[in-house]
C-alpha cells in the first residue's frame, strides 16, 4: 500500500477545467471519498491518479514517486468503473484472472487460481465462475468488478461510484462489505461518489468536489457540521440542510454578518406553542414509515424537517419554529462560526 | 396496441396476416433469386445437347459429362484409334469416348480455383488486418485531419474501380506485377481496405473504451489490451467485414481478366473460356460456376452468426 499525493493539480479538457488545482494527501491505508455532483471533475481526478489522463499542471506522486514517467500498467493501482466493468468475452474466473495474466505480473497458474478463489469467496461469487460475465446480476457483475480490483495488491485502489448501478438493497449490503475489506487489507482507497449515505458510512475523510475544485476535506463529522460554505452543506444531510434568510428569524442571536442561516433537521424545533417566533403552516407531509418529512411554508419560505412517525400533525396545523444553534453564513456563502 | 408493453425487448406482436404475407414474401424473395442459381446447378449435371436444347429441358438424365469436361481436355480421335485404347478407364473416360474423344489431360480449373482461393482468402486477410488496425486508430486516437483522412480513404471507392484499370495495368505492367498473385492480392486489398476500415470503425467505436482502460490498469500495454480485449469483442465485425470482402474478391471479374492470363488467373474469367467442340460447353460452366460457389458458401455458413448480428449492427441494440 502507498499513499497518493496530488500537488496542485489541474486537468484541463480545451477550455473546460474538469480539475483546478487540486492539493490531495490520501494517507497509507486511509479510506478517502470524493464527494460531489456529475461534473464536479471527480472521475477525472481519479483517472489522473491512474494514469488514463495527463495533468495539464501539477504533480502526482504515488508512494512518494512522480507517476508521470509511469504507465497505467506500471502505477499498480486498481480501478473499479462505474460500468462497463467486466470483459464480456471472457468467464467470470478469467475475468477475475485477468489482472494476475498480465505481462507486468506473469504469476503461475496454482498462484492465480488461489487468488481467484480466495476472492470469489470473499464476495460470495464462487459459484458463479464458471458463469460469462454477461450472464450475472447487476449485483453480481458488480461484485467481479471489486473482486478484480482485490484480487491482487495493488499500492491504491480507485474506485469510480462502483454501487451506483445497484439496487438500494444491495447498494448497503456492498457498502458494508467494502468497509469490511478495506479494513481488513488495510487499503488505501479514494472512493468516488454523488451518494452521501456512502461518503457518511464509509470514509476516513471526505472531500467536497464543485466544478473542479476541492472545497473542503475532513472527517464526515468535521464536513456535516463544520461545512465551510453553503455548497459543502448542501451536499449532506437527509433531508437536505434549509437555507433561509437571517430576516426571516430577526429576533434570532446570530453573529454579524449573517446573511443565510442553514438549518438542518436537527437544528430545527416545531411545537404548538404560542410563543413570540416565527409561525409555519404544515403544508404536506410525506410518511417514510419510521418517520415523517414535515413540509413547512413559513411565510415566503419553505422548509423540510423530520418528525417522528407518531406525530398527530396534519396539514394545515399552524406551528412555532425555532432554532436550536444552526449554521450561519455570510453574504459570499462563506460560513462564520457562532 | 392495447399490449404495448414498455421493456426493452419487447416490440408489438405482428398479427397473424402480416406474419403470413411476410412469410410469403421472403419465400417469393428467395425463390426468384435461387432460380438463376437452380438452373446452373441443374445444367451442371446435363449433357451439352440437353442444356441449349428448346424447349429448355426441365427434367432430364443426369450425365457427368459436365464435370468430366471441367476437369478435363480432351481430343478428338478416330474410332479405330479409340477402340485401339482398351476398355475405358472410369467413368469419365467412358462419357468421352461417347463423343469420340480421348482425355488428353487435367483442364487448367484446378490450378485456376487454388489461384482464386489464395488470392481472395489473402487479400481478405490483408484487408481485415489492415482495416481494423486503421480502424482502431481512427476511433481511439486523435489523428490530425481524421476525418479528411476517412473520407480520402472513402473517396476510393466513389468510382468504379475499374476505371483505373488502365493506369493499373501499366503501373503493373513496370513493376512486374501482371499475372501474378501478390499484384492480385495487393490489387483487391486496396479496393476492400477501404470498405474495411468504415465497417470496422463502427464496430470499434461501439466497443466502450474503459475495456482498454481497465486492461491498461489491470497491467497491460494497450498493444496486448488491443488483443485481449478489443479484437474478441470486435469478431463479429470482423467476421462481417470479412465476408464483405472475401465476396468482392472472389467474384471480381474484370481486373481480372484485365490483368492476369496465365500463372495468377483466377476462376472467373477462366469459366467463360471454357469452349467445347462447336461452342460453349455450358455443362462445364455449370458445373465450374456451380463448384465455384462452394468455399463461399461455406465461409458464409461458418461466420453466419455473426454475420446477422454483424449486418444489423446498430439498428437493434441490445
Amino acid at each position: 500500500m502507498a499513499e497518493i499525493h496530488l500537488e496542485s493539480v489541474t486537468k484541463r479538457f480545451g477550455d473546460v477545467a474538469a480539475v483546478q488545482d487540486i492539493d490531495l494527501v490520501v494517507q497509507d491505508g486511509e479510506f478517502v471519498v470524493l464527494l460531489g455532483p456529475t461534473g464536479a471533475g471527480k472521475t477525472t481526478t481519479l483517472r489522473l491518479i491512474a494514469g488514463l489522463e495527463k495533468p495539464t499542471e501539477g504533480r502526482v506522486l504515488i508512494g512518494g514517486h512522480d507517476a508521470a514517467p509511469r504507465s497505467p500498467a506500471e502505477r499498480d493501482v486498481a480501478f473499479v468503473f462505474q460500468q462497463y466493468s467486466l470483459y464480456p468475452h471472457l468467464s467470470v474466473y478469467d475475468n477475475l484472472a485477468f489482472p494476475l495474466r498480465a505481462p507486468v505480473r506473469r504469476q503461475s497458474r496454482e498462484d492465480i487460481h488461489k487468488a481467484v478463489e480466495r476472492v470469489a469467496r470473499m464476495l460470495r461469487i464462487d459459484h458463479k465462475l464458471e458463469n460469462r460475465a454477461t450472464r450475472l446480476s447487476g449485483g453480481e457483475m458488480q461484485r467481479v468488478a471489486i473482486g478484480r480490483a482485490l484480487v491482487r495488491q495493488p499500492s491504491v485502489y480507485l474506485m469510480d461510484e462502483p454501487l451506483s448501478s445497484l439496487d438500494a438493497k444491495l447498494r448497503s449490503e456492498l457498502r458494508l462489505e467494502l468497509q469490511h475489506i478495506q479494513r481488513d487489507l488495510g487499503a488505501t482507497m479514494l472512493y468516488v461518489t454523488h451518494d452521501q449515505i456512502e461518503a457518511m458510512t464509509m470514509a476516513t475523510r471526505i472531500g467536497v468536489l464543485d466544478h473542479g475544485r476541492l472545497v473542503q476535506i475532513g472527517t464526515p463529522r468535521e464536513i456535516y457540521e463544520s461545512p465551510r460554505n453553503t455548497y459543502v452543506a448542501t451536499r449532506l444531510g437527509m433531508p437536505a440542510i434549509n437555507l433561509l434568510p437571517a430576516g426571516a428569524f430577526a429576533g434570532a442571536a446570530m453573529p454579524p454578518g449573517t446573511t443565510l442561516i442553514g438549518a438542518r433537521t436537527e437544528h430545527i424545533v416545531v411545537d404548538r406553542g404560542q410563543g413570540g417566533g416565527p409561525r409555519a403552516r404544515v403544508e404536506w407531509i410525506e410518511h417514510l414509515g419510521d418517520q415523517n418529512h414535515l413540509h413547512l411554508v413559513m411565510g415566503d419560505h419553505r422548509l423540510v424537517t423530520l418528525v417522528g412517525a407518531d406525530t398527530n400533525l396534519s396539514v394545515g396545523d399552524e406551528l412555532q419554529v425555532s432554532l436550536r444553534r444552526p449554521l450561519f453564513f455570510a453574504a459570499d456563502g462563506e460560513r462564520i462560526a457562532a | 396496441m392495447s399490449s404495448a408493453s414498455t421493456t426493452a425487448h419487447s416490440v408489438v406482436e405482428p398479427s397473424a396476416n402480416s406474419k403470413r404475407l411476410a412469410g410469403f414474401l421472403v419465400i417469393l424473395y428467395a425463390v426468384i433469386s435461387m432460380i438463376p442459381l437452380a438452373w446452373i446447378f441443374a445444367t451442371g449435371w446435363k449433357t451439352p445437347p440437353d442444356s441449349i436444347s428448346y424447349p429448355p429441358k426441365v427434367v432430364f438424365d443426369p450425365s457427368l459429362e459436365g464435370y468430366c469436361n471441367l476437369f478435363t481436355t480432351r481430343t478428338r480421335q478416330t474410332q479405330d484409334y479409340i477402340e485401339a485404347q482398351g476398355p475405358p478407364q472410369g467413368a469419365c473416360d467412358e462419357v468421352t469416348r461417347k463423343r469420340e474423344m480421348v482425355i488428353a489431360g487435367p483442364s487448367n480449373y484446378v490450378p485456376r480455383f487454388i489461384n482464386s482461393l489464395i488470392i481472395a482468402f489473402g487479400s481478405t486477410f490483408l484487408a481485415v488486418a489492415l482495416g481494423v488496425l486503421s480502424a482502431y486508430a481512427f476511433s481511439r486516437f486523435k489523428i490530425p485531419l481524421a476525418d479528411d483522412l476517412l473520407f480520402f480513404i472513402l473517396s476510393t471507392r466513389m468510382m468504379p474501380p475499374i476505371a483505373v484499370a488502365i493506369p493499373i495495368y501499366l503501373m503493373y505492367r513496370e513493376l512486374g506485377l501482371s499475372d501474378s498473385a501478390l499484384g492480385m492480392i495487393l490489387l483487391y486489398t486496396a479496393v476492400n481496405v477501404s470498405l474495411a476500415v468504415w465497417l470496422l470503425k463502427g464496430f470499434i467505436d461501439e466497443i466502450p473504451r474503459e475495456y482498454e482502460e481497465a486492461a491498461m490498469i489491470d497491467g497491460y500495454t494497450r498493444l496486448h489490451a488491443f488483443f485481449k480485449v478489443v479484437l474478441p469483442q470486435a469478431a463479429t465485425g470482423i467476421a462481417a467485414t470479412a465476408i464483405f470482402c472475401l465476396i468482392f474478391a472472389w467474384n471480381e471479374y474484370a481486373f481480372a481478366v484485365l490483368l492476369t492470363s496465365g500463372r495468377a488467373q483466377t476462376a472467373p474469367p477462366f469459366i467463360p473460356t471454357i469452349i467445347g467442340e462447336g461452342g460453349m460447353d455450358w455443362p462445364a460452366v455449370g458445373a465450374g460456376t456451380t463448384l465455384f460457389l462452394i468455399p463461399i458458401v461455406v465461409f458464409t455458413v461458418l461466420l453466419r452468426k455473426h454475420l446477422l448480428r454483424g449486418i444489423t449492427f446498430g439498428a437493434v441494440r441490445k
